[in-house]
């Protein structure tokens, strides 16, 4: 899907993230533990509930994700390559008439030109919504007559899709895909419907102080960059983007030389070869380089105070993190997990909530884009408390700076993010795409294999080092979305 | 972390469609243990990897009067340390063994889970076995957590306009069954919740003959039953009552509506709830039709809503259906749409009484309900690709008082509904007087 494997659900409230498994785009079943907005689960919901299932994965990723296999426990993975030479990597497992495919084409919104912010998520909306002979409603018709799972997303990095068929209607499923990357449509109908849903989106986003602040920070620290700007579009850009701006899209974007392919199933290698000639054989061979430039992570010493009429205020922090082939990106991953990634265990959730009852949600993240890394942390505290909840955010990074983790953290952090691993890799959708992120990342076919001893080697002297190394209280940037007593924007 | 609240009728709608297929295609077995509680045992050989879910037939429906959100209250608590296990050692054991873990309240039931490697079981049994009646709470622990709980409210009601709405509009349909108390309490009432009101609803609910534990994932009944005996066997039962007995709504006679008004709306939004008669009062086959209609309504981008007032009116950028059916007393039936920007919220609310005028003289077509079906039944194959959804599936079902037999013969009811019998329900159920309307308004610069 996007940038790595997707563990946890929000970086807004991660403490929905504790479900063990990987998180795919729309499922049908939704567990009770699984965070929900409220009323409807209408199709347009559902599909503005994909885009921000999506929107959020791309911010949210956890090294989590990565998290290992026990050796012991490995899923086998084949590289099948087809007779017209496509390659896709295969989990094949016949106990459940069910087959996925996930895919990702490098490049996204990063590449939305200047005045068309939006494109490549708004064309990921309407890959769906017809192609071939068959419009919008004969095309979902056909989706929903047979009980095919089909859809698109878009990140700062890529463009990606999943599908999810039952054997006995995996040929017509195949048809479908084929045709929605080679023959969408873009027809007027769904191009102005899908507009209108991406702008009531953006309007409710602009009042939501979880989305704000997630804007806010992400125009803080890419400020003058691509990913800085807003990858959902503006009502302007969305209000003036053509099907010819999204097919020019597709054009450019969806060839066979930056595609990366997973499939889980009810297949084998003889059979999907054929198939992969058949979906992605018509597309273009290649494609043109992605322009988009590294950047670290800006905004050093900046607080900016967005006022909105609640009584909780959002609280986002971030500085520059590794990127995900940064030879410490895995002693970060442990000390992240001792800050804030660990659901019950961190240090933010020891003195935020559970020593203060500051928050409900509080926590820490990596996040490993193309060409830029993060580490950022938030919380949620009521407005009379904000200032202090801060204080006690720069204080622990501040103190694991210094100090680093302890013997014992390290172990502890190690033994979770190699044991957990296994625990996730249970549907076949996020199996998937955890195939199609291992690719994309080029972390290697054995790496199920291999990335329990990426951990074990580390020593708690190593961490402590990468500890000191990267985090540093004057380097994050803060933006705090409510009515904070005692907080004003400064630093700009 | 731990505490989720389904209030949220969008996750059980997936529930109420997936779940009793499940139980058949998981090949689910139960015993039930001297103390009375009953054990499930769902198999699903997938991945070495083993689900516990400890269900209690206890919810927020169950508070007292005053007390609201102590049903959830006592789930956080339940993490906080028993006479043998320190505050905080469960969740550090499962961690560090790679596990995942949370629990949840509805109005209904109370659950816990864990998720580890298959030879952990043992470990995390005998966590939540002692946590049934041997927590220790203190006020230094309570209070803090109760800052907690009120903090999280403040994050998923009072941060959310249509959660407010949702909250207000429950707070109007039941007239006086608990059903239209948030789960998660409301503030007042929350801030005065105390340690010994903690307690005493923990020792009057918290026991094995109150309880359901599934065991789901790579294990046999054989492998288990020697462990559920070994460390859930000596708990003591606390008996109580087999039949959880509230209040009753009065015969509905009013039309209702609500308006949300906040400086935090951005874009309006049209909801309508609708009480269906007490579970009691359904005859067989009246969930599924309700199931049914839902699909029909709301299911999918071509189900009927959808397709006309989104696609072919193009006044509306949503516009849907689904049903909270796993109720142990009311469930209810829900109707939302959003208009797209320029178009009018009363355009789009006589669109959407349009559409029900038309069901309640036209009726479900043959064709429609056919393609339901399908999709239902298609639902059971997708569903036993997670294996957590078996247990929780099961669980849920069990919590209010289901039967294993009855949950797994959900796929013939389904089959069995006919399209009299969906037109039937639909025009008992969709009547002014048993609904509440919902709008959700910017607020207009003064």
């Amino acid at each position: 899907m996007t940038s790595l494997g997707v563990i946890r659900f929000s970086p807004l409230s991660p403490f929905s993230g504790g479900e063990g498994r990987v998180r795919g785009r729309s499922v049908a079943i939704r567990a009770p533990w699984n965070r929900g907005s409220s009323p409807q689960p209408s199709p347009a919901q559902k599909r503005e509930r994909g885009l921000a299932q999506r929107f959020i994965g791309v911010t949210a990723f956890v090294l989590a994700g990565f998290a290992a296999l026990a050796p012991a426990q490995a899923i086998e993975i084949q590289r099948v390559v087809s007779p017209g030479g496509i390659e896709a990597w295969l989990v094949e497992e016949h106990s459940n008439p069910i087959m996925a495919i996930s895919f990702s084409f490098v490049g996204g919104a990063a590449l939305d030109p200047v005045g068309q912010e939006g494109r490549a998520r708004m064309t990921s909306a309407l890959l769906d919504e017809g192609a071939g002979d068959l419009d919008s409603q004969a095309f979902q018709g056909e989706l929903d007559r047979l009980s095919i799972q089909l859809g698109f997303g878009a990140s700062d990095d890529d463009l990606s899709g999943n599908v999810t068929t039952l054997t006995k209607t995996r040929a017509r499923a195949v048809e479908l895909l084929q045709l929605a990357l080679t023959e969408p449509r873009f027809d007027a109908e769904p191009v102005e419907r899908v507009r209108g849903q991406l702008q009531v989106r953006l309007s409710r986003k602009a009042s939501d102080p979880n989305s704000v602040a997630y804007d806010t920070l992400d125009q803080l620290v890419f400020a003058g960059h691509p990913y800085g700007r807003p990858s959902e579009g503006t009502p302007e850009s969305v209000g003036a983007l053509t099907a010819d701006d999204l097919r020019a899209f597709v054009l450019q974007r969806l060839a066979l030389d930056t595609l990366k392919i997973g499939v889980v199933g009810d297949i084998t290698p003889a059979e999907l070869g054929p198939l992969l000639d058949q979906v992605f054989g018509g597309l273009p061979k290649t494609s043109p380089p992605v322009a988009v430039t590294e950047i670290v992570p800006q905004g050093a010493g900046v607080v900016t105070v967005v006022q909105k009429p609640v009584t909780q205020s959002v609280i986002f922090v971030a500085q520059p993190g590794p990127k995900r082939d940064d030879p410490d990106f895995y002693a970060a991953a442990v000390v992240n997990y001792v800050l804030g990634g660990g659901s019950f265990s961190s240090r933010l959730y020891e003195e935020v909530r559970e020593k203060r009852g500051l928050a409900y949600s509080v926590w820490s993240d990596l996040r490993a884009y193309d060409h830029a890394g993060l580490w950022y942390a938030g919380a949620g505290t009521q407005n009379a408390r904000a200032a202090e909840t801060l204080d006690i955010i720069r204080a622990e990074w501040t103190r694991l700076a210094q100090e680093g983790p302890t013997d014992e953290e390290v172990a502890s952090a190690i033994t979770y993010l190699t044991g957990s691993f296994a625990l996730r890799l249970t549907s076949s959708e996020g199996i998937a795409n955890l195939l199609v992120a291992i690719q994309r990342a080029d972390l290697g076919i054995d790496y199920v294999d291999q990335r329990a001893s990426y951990y074990a080697s580390l020593t708690a002297e190593e961490v402590r080092r990468v500890a000191k190394a990267w985090l540093d209280p004057a380097k994050l940037a803060v933006v705090v979305v409510g009515q904070p007593d005692g907080l004003a924007s400064s630093g700009q | 972390m731990r505490l989720f609240q389904p209030v949220l009728a969008s996750l059980l709608l997936g529930l109420a469609l997936l779940r009793p297929a499940v139980a058949e295609v998981f090949d689910a077995q139960s015993f039930t243990l001297p103390n009375g509680l009953t054990v499930v045992v769902v198999e699903n050989h997938r991945a070495p990897v083993v689900t516990q879910m400890l269900w209690y037939r206890v919810g927020a429906a169950d508070e007292v009067s005053g007390k609201s959100g102590l049903a959830h209250f006592l789930e956080h608590l339940l993490f906080k340390g028993t006479e043998t296990a320190a505050a905080g050692e469960f969740s550090a054991m499962v961690a560090a063994n790679g596990g995942t873990e949370n629990a949840f309240t509805s109005r209904d039931y109370t659950g816990y889970w864990q998720t580890v490697a298959k030879d952990r079981l043992e470990a995390v049994m005998r966590y939540e076995a002692d946590r049934m009646q041997h927590i220790v709470l203190t006020d230094e622990v309570v209070y803090p957590e109760r800052d907690v709980i009120v903090e999280e409210r403040r994050q998923r009601i009072d941060s959310s306009p249509s959660a407010q709405l949702d909250e207000a509009m429950m707070a109007a349909l039941f007239q006086n069954h608990p059903y239209g108390i948030p789960i998660i309490g409301w503030q007042h009432e929350m801030q005065a919740l105390t340690t010994a009101d903690a307690l005493a609803f923990y020792r009057k609910w918290y026991g094995p003959d109150n309880a359901i534990l599934v065991i789901g994932g790579d294990v046999t009944l054989d492998e288990v039953k020697p462990l559920v005996e070994t460390y859930y066997g000596p708990l003591v039962p606390v008996g109580v009552p087999a039949e959880r007995i509230r209040v009753l709504e009065p015969p509905p006679l009013a039309a209702r509506s609500v308006t949300f008004k906040s400086p935090q709306v951005a874009e309006p939004q049209w909801y309508r709830a609708y009480l269906v008669p007490h579970r009691k009062d359904l005859t067989e086959g009246d969930l599924e039709a309700l199931q049914l209609l839902s699909e029909i309504l709301g299911g999918s981008a071509t189900s009927r809503l959808y397709k006309s007032l989104v696609v072919e009116q193009g006044i509306a950028t949503s516009a849907g259906a689904y049903d909270r059916s796993d109720a142990l007393d009311y469930p209810t039936f829900h109707l939302s749409a959003a208009p797209r920007q320029g178009v009018e919220l009363a355009t789009v609310e006589a669109a959407m009484q349009a559409e029900v005028d038309k069901l309640l003289a036209d009726g479900v077509t043959e064709a429609e309900l056919r393609q339901a079906k399908d999709r239902l039944q298609a639902s059971a194959i997708f569903a036993r690709d997670e294996p957590s959804t078996g247990p929780h599936v099961i669980g849920a079902a069990m919590a209010i008082g289901e039967t294993l037999a009855h949950i797994q013969s959900w796929p013939e009811r389904v089959e069995a509904v006919t399209v009299a019998q969906v037109n039937a329900l639909l025009r008992a159920i969709l009547k002014p007087e048993r609904s509440v309307t919902g709008y959700l308004l910017p607020q207009e610069p003064s």
